[in-house]
């Protein structure tokens, strides 16, 4: 796995980590083990997605930050394998 | 509102195209228990939601599952990708692509188009949250039964991952009916 494709495993695991924190606190809004989880896990994913889009482009469109070029267009698309 | 995010909720990564895989696992795009069908039952049936944690759990679901959708789109594309002619017509992917080609449109593995009278909207939390329970249940059938036809150890990881999804899914479902 290249090193692109590493960083972006990573952020996978910390999105589907708050994704079940998420849906859990829906029914559990009271847990606050839950919510202290919610905190560190969004804590880790936005270190990791600054790194990623630093170096290797935007997630969303509002990360585009290049001056000369649109980047949020440029391939691969998640859908394509890489 | 939404917004996309340039990224799979879980990888996606099919070596070898297989056109007769991609004409049962579509029933996951627009069958009659697939994602899409899910996706548009949860965000339509919030508004009827009197609880914040209802409408909380219809909206959080019915967005992932709008990622699952993405997610059965990048295996059909994977799947029907680079096929040759000879591939098509031997695997029977020939009616389908008589009228989409390689396109990716939702249709159930009969081949019937998608349609909303797949779920139901019926502005009453006790028959809502129980027809979602039911379509996770059904969803979670029907990739089992995917599992069953799927040989291909990247196609099945994937599909694994869904399945378990279905399962955590109506695990909160069923939460509302304890803790209310």
């Amino acid at each position: 796995m290249n090193e692109r494709n590493m960083l972006l495993s990573r952020i996978k695991k910390y999105d589907f980590t708050l994704k079940e924190l998420n849906l859990y606190l829906d029914t559990h809004p009271n847990c606050r083990r839950a919510l202290a989880m919610f905190r560190k896990y969004k804590e880790l994913r936005s270190d990791a997605v600054e790194e990623f889009t630093k170096r290797f482009g935007p997630i969303t469109p509002e990360q585009v930050s290049d001056t000369q070029n649109w980047t949020w267009v440029e391939d691969p698309w998640p859908w394509e394998r890489r | 509102m939404w917004q996309y995010e340039k990224k799979l909720q879980y990888p996606v990564k099919i070596k070898t195209p297989n056109a007769k895989l991609a004409k049962i696992i579509i029933s996951q795009l627009g069958g009659p228990d697939g994602e899409l069908s899910a996706s548009l039952r949860y965000l339509n049936q919030r508004y009827a939601m009197p609880y914040g944690e209802v409408k909380g759990l219809l909206t959080d679901i019915g967005t992932e599952e709008l990622a699952h959708f993405e997610m059965i789109s990048a295996i059909l594309y994977q799947l029907t990708k680079d096929l040759s002619m000879e591939e098509i017509k031997a695997s029977g992917f020939d009616t389908y692509f008589v009228d989409h080609t390689t396109g990716v449109y939702p249709v159930a593995a009969s081949g019937t188009p998608f349609t909303a009278a797949y779920f139901q909207s019926k502005g009453d939390i006790l028959t809502d949250i129980q027809e979602d329970m039911a379509a996770e249940q059904k969803a979670r059938t029907t990739y089992d039964n995917i599992l069953r036809l799927a040989d291909d150890p990247d196609v099945r990881d994937p599909i694994r991952f869904l399945r378990e999804r279905e399962i955590v899914h109506y695990q909160r479902f069923g939460e509302p009916f304890r803790s209310r």
